[in-house]
């Protein structure tokens, strides 16, 4: 505290609460809507304070099915994206685990060459390269499956970065000591560097488990069947329906539950989460 | 130096598994999408034909995609701007406290977990110009909004909608940066007189320049190219081609209106363009690192 002034500490206060209100205004009328039957919205306004048929909504969204021409229920979407999540979020930790240790603890010819191929994957957001990638995961035949959900997705440049960084950062007689020790490479793996990358390996975890939730467009375009929707994508789908049947209740108990395992990760895991952010930007 | 174990085939084992995912599906498609946009397609894609450069061409020709460029740069301008401004009002605020900034971080980080497209829908119903609250309290003071006619209005909803996800990152980032300002430096200016406002134009402001240009860029390549969601979930784009970015024309053109040449040949203009990004973003944090 430079000096005190506590005019302006008021002010600081009244601000950051009056952003904290903005920020989770949107929020607030996604729950009080959920708590009022369909018939309720459309009359010219949306109830602003809750009603009592929260319970019945969020029971049939979960467990019977999500309504709005989508007959699957949220959970089982739940699990879909679960498994999307942790599989891309396990596939790219370990593959660049792998890559970011054969960069830096091996020589090898076109040592550098590989890791520009990696660095090129940066270049190239799936958003970009849309219509060809459908097209590769179709001839595969992997439309439809979960392989086809995770897999073109765990290609990682920036993993690869964080964990080649924190490898450098690593004491040489590590490896010496390890050698005379008589650990081969394998063993220095698993004993020495998974241990000691143990903080950047959760702090990744966290961010690369969002991106994986959340993703949208690329399980939109590859599941035309119900059983392999995932709960962020069905969200479009529940939209599509004509307009004046969209039932807001059941979409909006469908967007909270989409959204609260991420934002619980988020405010559960806040320290690794804030690494994660900050190193994977470096 | 790095100590390096003597194996020679080991490393190659090691790097496959990477190597063939990137080459399966971000080589190939990309090398794909290369092709396609020298060639034009039938629609059920039963024959093609090489037509050299007319894809980019014709791209270049088209109004509508001038049109989607201004469109892209109107969104992504709005969308770093307005959020770093709110989130460097709020970053300022919360440096200035000493208890309960952890409370704060907490309640303002949590937009960042929310998918784009949860984000879109959760806006749309506070803009609905049958029932949202918000549509209807602009009514009342004779603002009539609707989004589904008014382009303006289309994208403002969208902007909204795809800032208020980015303001968690920007607020940490900018908090961050406002921890490291040198205190010294703030209480010498106060000792000389200066007032807070005037100390934070003229010192932490300047201070923070390296922090807001890599915020900006950052900024840039996320309304770019991730914030499909937001558009696609909400006004898909529409309404007309008031709200259809780079990105979701390519989307649109090829998916909706199978004109694979011509979505190729943005794929490629796209591809382009973050590779340049991406070259800025990384020549920037070169700079920083060394000089920090």
């Amino acid at each position: 505290m430079i000096e005190n002034r506590p005019w302006l500490t008021f002010a600081s206060h009244a601000t950051l609460l009056v952003g904290i209100g903005l920020v989770a205004l949107p929020v607030w009328m996604a729950l009080v809507a959920s708590t009022h039957p369909a018939s309720a919205f459309g009359a010219g306004h949306i109830p602003l304070w809750f009603g009592d048929a929260g319970g019945q909504t969020w029971g049939n969204v979960l467990f019977e099915k999500a309504g709005n021409g989508v007959d699957t229920p949220v959970f089982w979407m739940m699990l879909n994206s679960l498994i999307m999540a942790l599989g891309i979020t396990f596939g790219k930790i370990a593959i660049s685990l792998l890559s970011a240790y054969a960069i830096v603890f091996f020589r090898f010819p076109f040592r550098n060459l590989c890791f520009w191929i990696i660095f090129m994957t940066l270049m190239l957001p799936v958003e970009v390269r849309i219509v060809p990638t459908y097209e590769v995961i179709a001839n595969l035949g992997l439309l439809n499956s979960y392989t086809g959900l995770t897999l073109p997705l765990i290609a990682s440049a920036t993993a690869t970065f964080l964990f080649r960084q924190c490898f450098l950062s690593m004491p040489g007689e590590l490896v010496e000591a390890a050698r005379i020790d008589g650990a081969g490479p394998w063993r220095f793996f698993f004993d020495i560097l998974l241990p000691l990358s143990r903080t950047n390996i959760a702090a990744l975890f966290v961010i690369l488990f969002i991106y994986g939730w959340n993703q949208y467009l690329w399980p939109l375009l590859i599941t035309t069947d119900d059983a392999y929707y995932t709960l962020v994508m069905s969200i479009k789908r529940m939209l599509s329906v004509t307009d004046g049947d969209i039932a807001w209740n059941q979409i909006m108990a469908t967007t909270l539950l989409a959204m609260l395992p991420p934002v619980a990760v988020v405010i559960g895991m806040q320290k690794l989460f804030v690494k994660g952010l900050v190193d994977s930007e470096k | 130096m790095t100590v390096t174990f003597p194996q020679k085939g080991l490393p190659w084992l090691l790097l496959l598994p990477q190597l063939v995912v990137t080459a399966i599906f971000f080589l190939w498609p990309a090398e794909q999408a290369l092709e396609q946009a020298f060639y034009q397609e039938d629609a059920f894609g039963l024959s093609r034909e090489f037509v050299g450069l007319e894809n980019f061409i014709d791209l270049f020709t088209d109004p509508l995609y001038y049109e989607s460029m201004l469109t892209t740069l109107v969104f992504s301008f709005s969308v770093a701007i307005g959020g770093m401004s709110v989130a460097l009002l709020l970053a300022v605020m919360a440096d200035r406290i000493i208890r309960g900034k952890l409370t704060y971080q907490t309640l303002l980080i949590w937009p960042y977990a929310v998918a784009p497209a949860l984000a879109g829908v959760l806006w749309w119903i506070l803009f609905d110009p049958s029932m949202g609250p918000i549509a209807l309290w602009l009514d009342n003071i004779g603002i009539d909004w609707n989004h589904y006619l008014n382009g303006n209005q289309a994208m403002i909803l969208v902007v909204i909608a795809a800032t208020w996800k980015q303001i968690s990152y920007n607020f940490l980032f900018f908090l961050a940066g406002l921890q490291a300002v040198p205190r010294s430096l703030i209480e010498a200016a106060s000792i000389d007189g200066a007032s807070p406002f005037k100390r934070f134009w003229t010192i932490v402001f300047p201070l923070l320049s390296p922090t807001t240009f890599f915020l900006l860029v950052v900024n840039l390549v996320y309304a770019f190219f991730e914030t499909f969601g937001v558009i696609d979930a909400t006004t898909k784009g529409g309404p007309g081609q008031s709200t259809t970015t780079l990105v979701y024309k390519v989307f649109d053109d090829g998916f909706v209106g199978l004109d694979l040449g011509g979505s190729a040949a943005q794929s490629v203009i796209l591809m382009a363009i973050v590779g340049l990004m991406t070259v800025i973003q990384f020549r920037f944090i070169e700079r920083k690192v060394q000089y920090s």
